[in-house]
């Protein structure tokens, strides 16, 4: 039979099924397949935090989004054309994010009574009228898979677990994918166990071969490569990305990297990723808790290395008060907090953006730090290395935030010239710094950087005391002197001031628009697809993106006063806005959502459409 | 290897120019002055030592020390040390700290250092209250204690702290008196030798808030009585006519006291630090009372166990021997990994 063959710009396909049925892996898959092919990608993985709930049930559903296209793309997309769903949970949990006319692979062989009731459903929605207006495609995906692997001297358990890759099989003859290196994965994957690899990749062929020949498909679509800047690319999340910027830091300033770390979701892929590379001298530590990472790491820098410290919010909260004693210490330290819903333990593996709070200001006493963030998960690698220069360049803890939605989010990565990558070199103290040339004084500043000198113990003459005690500015010694905590206090304040920061950039490619849409962090895709989406419909738009949360750009205060409107959207309910409030005197508006998912695109655009109709 | 140089450092050199701010008669002095006298011993020089502190009386302790150091937070200095000891192994790391700060708010840092076995020498000085907030009973003050914060008595069972580091499987545990000089440095020289974690008690005394709670054991007319001096190797008998001696039971769990006339030779423990099962040293640590009769001097238990800082380091090392290209182009090749694709 003849397929037609239909060319398409983009494609959303969300994989959804039980937590154990493997869909993680099978949207990892299909977006490594697509990377090959050279779309633009983008990705959202959505999981629950128990790792096998209940199976069938609501609560258990994962999902896997990938966006892909013929041009460049800045989310993992609002709706998804394509939905599989592996059994009823995975469809009714979904459904409602379908545009009607969307396509809907079902597994058929999961639509039993037991499994419609776990649900809810009191007939089946492949029967009534529930789907009415999709493009429903029934497949038995158990039952063929177990069929296909019949002859295979595989176990029925395992025969039936390769379900996900027929599924894979289907959508990469459906989008017309390259396999190869599916195929190569899965000789890696079950490298010990054989007969599981002949079972994934017969599996994934019978869905393959199922695409071609049954007429319940009838239409297979291509999406030609985007135009992307020339150069090698990887497909990387947020995390994996982190992770090599942190190595890379390492390289780039000559320093051993020490990481102590507390597992904790959504960050310890981060402590996984950065365990390999010890042939780097990387040391990884995973400390008896949150507070002890942070000592570890802290204890590491005093004695020269780049300490690092990796957690999510309950943990940047355990590591408060060691944070403010690197503030007093004037040590270098890298604090990666990625952020997860809160308060408490909150949806661990949904994203928000409400610790920016914290970082800025969840320490006792005066107590600044620095504060940065990513805005996309290839991002993640610069903002490490950013992290690192603040750190080590002006001596002082530096909080990293991500977030949930970058970090395991995933796009292509045009992978960076080693050379071209900063220059993070330092100088410790080798010799007295006072002026009988024979006293060292550790509180003695660089006038340009305010940073003071780094000493580590090893070095001969430099003997010298250091703690949480107010200290005599120089000399370091410990004083109560009123004048002196004063001035140490507007010191510490000015050393964070004094750090520089580049401009924060404007996006308004007609230089007409009227209102600013300032954001922050992991919202700049969404922020950025509807600002294109206005523009598109002749709507001037500007758009600002902070990396920098403190110190802010200098020109922040500039740019947004030359605006009549600056709308602030935030994964939290203001936070970013209060400031700008306070800092700038501007009447910002917030725009605020904490659903443990990132905006859609229409949703921004929808909202700032309105303000623009008021302006 | 060629023999050291001798470095020629003597006490003063240990000496920091800060005044000493403990209260006239603080049990501190005496542990500064002898530690500072043993330093000279290690022949280190004074850039390779650091002390690690918390918080607390004995936590000033860096300040008065020529040598690196970090007056930290309360209870955190194993974690720091940890730290600092693990990425720099050249270094001789000494974490000083208090019954609260290590047993209280740092409990959880102190035993899974000695789990780790962190090449640390911990000095835990034990005045069974809290000096710096004035007063409180502490972890390891008697039940019914009178403090300002248990006026009518405390409720708590305190900790014994040997008992605890041995719980944690500890390599190395000794116990000293603040005012014995000769056998707090011979500890010393002990714990210094050892690689690895070392747990140091120190029974100090804090004259403002505590004072006398050691007094049996330093008083000349009941200390022979009450203190078992261990030695490595020698039977276990005490008293000031060695008419105490320890044994073990049959049938028993621990170790009990008796008297030696009454006791066959055979029959007295004979002292092992180097006994693998922690049981051992354990039942040593149980034997004083309430009223500080039966008290062990000396070191209860030194093994052998990799320390968690060589064996990261080895991790590393090992790693680091195959490799043959600068960091750059090992980096090059880490971010080029994985499935790319190029576009032209």
């Amino acid at each position: 039979m003849t397929k037609q063959i239909r060319q398409l710009d983009r494609v959303v396909i969300r994989f959804a099924g039980d937590s154990g049925d493997g869909m993680q892996l099978t949207g990892d898959r299909f977006t490594s397949e697509t990377a090959q092919l050279g779309n633009d990608i983008s990705t959202l993985p959505n999981f629950p935090a128990e790792i096998r709930a209940p199976a069938g049930t609501l609560p258990g559903v994962s999902s896997f989004q990938v966006h892909f296209a013929d041009y460049d793309i800045l989310t993992p997309g609002d709706a998804p054309n394509v939905l599989v769903a592996m059994n009823p949970a995975a469809l009714k949990a979904n459904l409602a994010d379908l545009p009607r006319g969307a396509d809907i692979i079902v597994n058929t062989d999961e639509f039993t009574r037991r499994n419609l009731a776990k649900v809810g459903y009191a007939t089946n929605p492949l029967d009534d009228d529930t789907l009415d207006g999709y493009a429903v495609h029934p497949v038995a995906l158990t039952s063929m898979t177990i069929g296909a692997l019949a002859e295979l001297t595989v176990s029925k358990k395992d025969a039936e677990r390769a379900k996900n890759m027929f599924a894979l099989g289907l959508l990469s003859w459906m989008y017309s994918r390259p396999y190869e290196s599916t195929l190569r994965f899965l000789e890696r994957k079950f490298a010990r166990r054989p007969e599981l690899v002949a079972a994934n990749v017969a599996a994934f062929r019978a869905g393959w071969n199922f695409g071609e020949t049954t007429e319940d498909f009838s239409v297979r679509y291509e999406v030609k490569p985007a135009k992307m800047p020339p150069g090698t690319y990887r497909n990387i999340t947020g995390n994996a990305a982190l992770s090599l910027g942190l190595v890379a830091a390492g390289v780039r300033s000559g320093l051993p990297v020490f990481l102590g770390a507390y597992p904790i979701t959504p960050a310890s892929d981060i402590l996984h990723e950065l365990s390999k590379h010890k042939k780097f001298g990387v040391v990884t530590m995973q400390a008896e808790d949150e507070i002890a990472a942070v000592g570890a790491a802290l204890g590491a820098s005093y004695g020269g290395s780049l300490g690092i410290t990796t957690t999510s919010g309950p943990g940047v909260a355990l590591k408060s008060e060691t944070i403010s004693l690197a503030v007093a210490l004037e040590l270098p330290l890298v604090i990666v907090d990625v952020q997860r819903a809160g308060p408490s333990t909150g949806m661990p593996t949904k994203t928000e953006q409400a610790d920016l709070n914290m970082a800025l200001y969840g320490r006792h006493g005066e107590a600044p730090v620095a504060v940065i963030a990513p805005k996309s998960p290839s991002d993640c690698f610069h903002a490490a290395l950013e992290a690192a220069r603040i750190a080590l360049t002006y001596r002082t803890p530096v909080i990293l935030l991500s977030d949930n939605y970058v970090a395991n989010g995933s796009e292509p990565w045009l992978l960076p010239d080693v050379e071209s990558l900063p220059d993070l070199r330092v100088e410790f103290a080798t010799r007295p710094n006072g002026e009988d040339g024979t006293t060292f004084l550790p509180y003695l500043r660089d006038p340009q950087t305010l940073a003071r000198p780094w000493a580590v113990p090893g070095t001969p003459g430099l003997e010298h005391r250091i703690g949480g005690l107010e200290k005599a500015d120089k000399t370091g010694d410990i004083s109560y002197d009123p004048t002196n905590h004063d001035f140490m206090v507007r010191t510490r304040a000015a050393r964070i001031e004094t750090i520089e920061v580049p401009d924060v950039e404007v996006e308004d490619p007609d230089g007409d628009a009227r209102v600013l849409v300032l954001g922050w962090g992991s919202t700049y895709g969404p922020i950025g697809a509807a600002c294109r989406g206005l523009r598109q419909r002749g709507l001037p738009v500007a758009q600002a993106h902070l990396r920098h949360l403190a110190p802010m750009p200098a020109n922040l205060g500039e740019v947004l006063r030359s605006y009549d409107r600056v709308v602030v959207p935030e994964m939290n309910l203001g936070q970013l806005a209060h400031v700008i409030r306070a800092k700038y005197l501007v009447d910002a508006i917030g725009y605020n959502q904490v659903r443990g998912l990132p905006f859609t695109a229409a949703e921004l655009e929808t909202m700032l459409e309105e303000v623009l109709k008021n302006v | 290897m060629s023999e050291p140089v001798a470095l020629k450092l003597t006490a003063k050199d240990f000496k920091s120019d800060q005044e000493v701010r403990w209260c006239p008669g603080c049990g501190d002095y005496a542990v500064l002055a002898a530690v500072q006298g043993f330093m000279p011993e290690l022949n280190i020089p004074r850039e390779n030592i650091v002390f690690v502190s918390g918080i607390g009386c004995s936590s000033r302790f860096p300040y008065y020390m020529n040598t690196y150091g970090m007056h930290s937070i309360h209870g955190r200095a194993p974690a720091i040390a940890t730290g600092l000891s693990v990425s720099r192994p050249d270094l001789s790391v000494w974490v000083v700290t208090g019954d609260g700060d290590a047993l209280s708010i740092g409990g959880n840092h102190l035993i899974h250092a000695l789990r780790r076995n962190v090449n640390l020498k911990i000095l835990l000085f034990n005045n069974r209250i809290y000096g710096l907030t004035k007063g409180q009973y502490s972890p390891t003050s008697e039940v019914g204690k009178i403090t300002k914060s248990t006026p009518v008595g405390s409720a708590d069972a305190p900790f014994n702290p040997l008992s605890l580091a041995l719980g944690a499987e500890a390599t190395f545990v000794a116990r000293t008196l603040d005012s014995d000089r000769k056998h707090l440095q011979s500890v010393l020289r002990a714990a210094a030798e050892h690689q690895g974690s070392a747990f140091v008690e120190i029974y100090q005394n804090c004259n403002i808030f505590n004072d006398g709670a050691f007094e049996p054991l330093k008083e000349p007319t009941t200390r022979d009585d009450y203190l078992i001096r261990l030695e490595h190797g020698q039977p276990i008998t005490f008293g000031t006519d060695g008419q105490f001696c320890v044994v073990h039971p049959p049938g028993g769990f621990g170790l009990e006291v008796r008297e030696t006339a009454a006791t066959p030779a055979e029959q007295i423990v004979v002292h092992d630090v180097t006994v693998a099962d922690p049981a051992y040293a354990f039942a040593l640590s149980r034997l004083p009372g309430l009223d500080l009769r039966n008290t062990p001097l000396g070191v209860f238990r030194s093994v052998d166990r990799p320390s968690y800082d060589s064996v990261v380091q080895e991790q590393v090392a090992s790693a680091r021997a195959s490799v043959d290209q600068t960091p750059e182009q090992q980096l090059s090749a880490l971010l080029g990994s994985g499935d790319t694709w190029t576009i032209m």
